[in-house]
């Protein structure tokens, strides 16, 4: 009827500016978002790729279009729609790693005994098992962000919005943190949107990746599909092929930034 | 191994730690060597009344202490600081929140902070002695200034500094009104409220003292005048070691109780 049936999460012609004389920072942007897709947002650093997280989360309203689940608009930050922070500093740090994951089942008032069994599953899930009373300050900086997720699965909500998640960490953690998200991900099919700027990160989790315009009013420039088996390799023939794509898709639009900057000097 | 001891202090970060016990020994041998060294120099190159050797000064002291009048003054000081501190604590918290958590309080209270930031305690004295007379009332009203604007301005700087991130997260889980008042502000200001109480503790010894230097017929400050006039300068010196003790023991039994019930409060992110 107006294209946009099959988007369970869908961008419609969304702009946004932060005040009324300032430079729209996305324009006219369109997206659609499948059920259970894993969706990962690669594009030019300063594009809008944490502008387009917070409007879905409900932390910013968009000032032209809508952003609408399921079709209906958001309005405001909700239950169905959990983020994972870059920056840990969303965990509480006075409450213990198991008190930080029950604290969403406990302001949703679930009964003590529902609440203690669905907090120490996720905890299992997400490998956290045996740091259940350490504070956020005494984990590492992997260990604050399995929590964050541990937080973001219990309350089984549909979608999942991550602003790179793993973009301070090194890489042999981020590697490993990679493998136990797709696990995951394979195991409970959330919708997930997330954000990256590491290409190999996007395609190794991706249903399809998503490459946004450089900004000012950008758009989703290029979505790629990802058809490759799980649990991929890093190092096969066709993911080196798909890295060269997106590569060649994102260093375009990333040259066109870095031109722009010249021409101001 | 000095080094080693600076490092330890260092690393354990915070004032709210347990000082390490190699540094209680440098610290210790540190004290007792400066001691022994006023001692010596007061016995054999400056001989006069001004610089009573600290032997003499524990002399008196241990005296006055047996005596009872030391503890007299302790107590009359102590009570006016206990005082003045909670009252000043109890009104100061709920204002610096309510200026925290809304603009129009903050917009109508902000220059009066601004301005009386430059108004030292001791400054009210004499109004405070002309509107409340010599007695109690006019020194524990100091110590209520005091102790008010330090908590005031922690506790509101508190409430605004919460990282962005974590109010954001409790948006998303719903919380309602209360229980972010509840379960995210009030723990997330914790460490700053307790900081400004600890640093009122130690002001409100300062302004109890200025005030009892100046009008008082009893208290440390009024035994520490009053020596000085009769040139009892062992008296006078009694005085001030025992407000330094008193000082200390104060400060090391707040955070020993932070220690004890709100050490959660104190992990870093």
């Amino acid at each position: 009827m107006d294209g946009y049936a099959n988007g369970f999460i869908s961008f419609r012609g969304v702009g946004f500016r932060y005040s009324e004389d300032g430079p729209f920072i996305t324009h006219a942007l369109d997206l659609e978002i499948r059920r259970q897709e894993f969706f990962t947002l690669l594009g030019p650093s300063g594009c809008g790729k944490t502008t387009l997280l917070n409007l879905l989360a409900g932390y910013e309203t968009p000032t032209e279009g809508e952003v609408c689940v399921s079709g209906k608009p958001v309005r405001g930050p909700g239950r169905d729609r959990i983020v994972i922070f870059q920056a840990p500093d969303s965990l509480y740090p006075w409450l213990t790693a198991l008190e930080n994951v029950d604290f969403p089942l406990r302001v949703a008032g679930l009964s003590k005994k529902e609440r203690q069994v669905r907090a120490l599953q996720v905890i299992e899930l997400v490998g956290l098992h045996g740091h259940e009373s350490k504070y956020p300050g005494q984990l590492s900086g992997g260990m604050k962000q399995r929590v964050q997720l541990a937080r973001a699965l219990v309350l089984e909500a549909p979608i999942l919005l991550m602003d790179e998640p793993f973009g301070a960490l090194d890489a042999q953690t981020r590697a490993v943190l990679q493998d136990e998200l797709v696990q995951i991900q394979t195991r409970t099919q959330r919708t997930a949107l997330f954000i990256t700027h590491d290409i190999s990160e996007a395609i190794f989790l991706a249903d399809r990746v998503g490459v946004m315009s450089a900004g000012p009013q950008a758009c989703i420039k290029e979505i790629i599909e990802v058809t490759l088996p799980r649990p991929r390799s890093r190092g096969s023939a066709a993911f080196g092929q798909l890295y060269d794509r997106v590569n060649q898709i994102l260093s375009d639009e990333v040259r066109r930034v870095l031109r722009r900057e010249d021409s101001l000097l | 191994m000095v080094a080693r001891a600076a490092r330890s202090v260092a690393a354990r970060g915070g004032p709210w730690h347990a000082v390490p016990t190699d540094a209680i020994v440098f610290g210790t041998l540190s004290v007792v060597g400066f001691v022994l060294l006023w001692q010596v120099a007061s016995t054999f190159w400056v001989v006069s009344m001004l610089f009573p050797p600290p032997l003499k000064t524990l002399a008196t002291w241990w005296e006055m202490v047996q005596d009872g009048s030391i503890l007299y003054h302790v107590r009359v000081s102590l009570v006016r600081i206990a005082v003045g501190f909670a009252i000043g604590t109890v009104v100061g918290v709920p204002v610096g929140l309510a200026m925290g958590l809304f603009t129009p309080v903050l917009v109508a209270l902000e220059p009066y902070v601004q301005f009386l930031r430059f108004v030292p305690p001791i400054a009210w004295l004499i109004p405070a002695i002309l509107w409340f007379g010599i007695g109690e009332i006019s020194k524990t009203f100091l110590i209520v200034y005091t102790t008010i604007f330090l908590v005031l301005v922690n506790t509101m700087a508190g409430v605004r500094t919460i990282p962005r991130n974590q109010i954001r997260a409790a948006r998303t889980f719903g919380l309602s009104r209360w229980q972010m008042f509840a379960w995210v502000t009030l723990p997330a200001i914790m460490p700053r409220i307790f900081t400004g109480m600890r640093i009122a503790m130690g002001n409100s010894f300062a302004a109890v003292v200025g005030a009892e230097l100046i009008a008082a017929e009893a208290g440390l400050g009024y035994l520490i005048t009053e020596s000085a006039t009769w040139m009892a300068s062992d008296r006078m010196f009694s005085g001030m070691l025992t407000l330094g003790l008193l000082g200390i023991l104060a400060d090391v039994s707040f955070r020993a109780g932070i220690r004890r019930y709100a050490a959660r409060y104190f992990m870093t992110q």
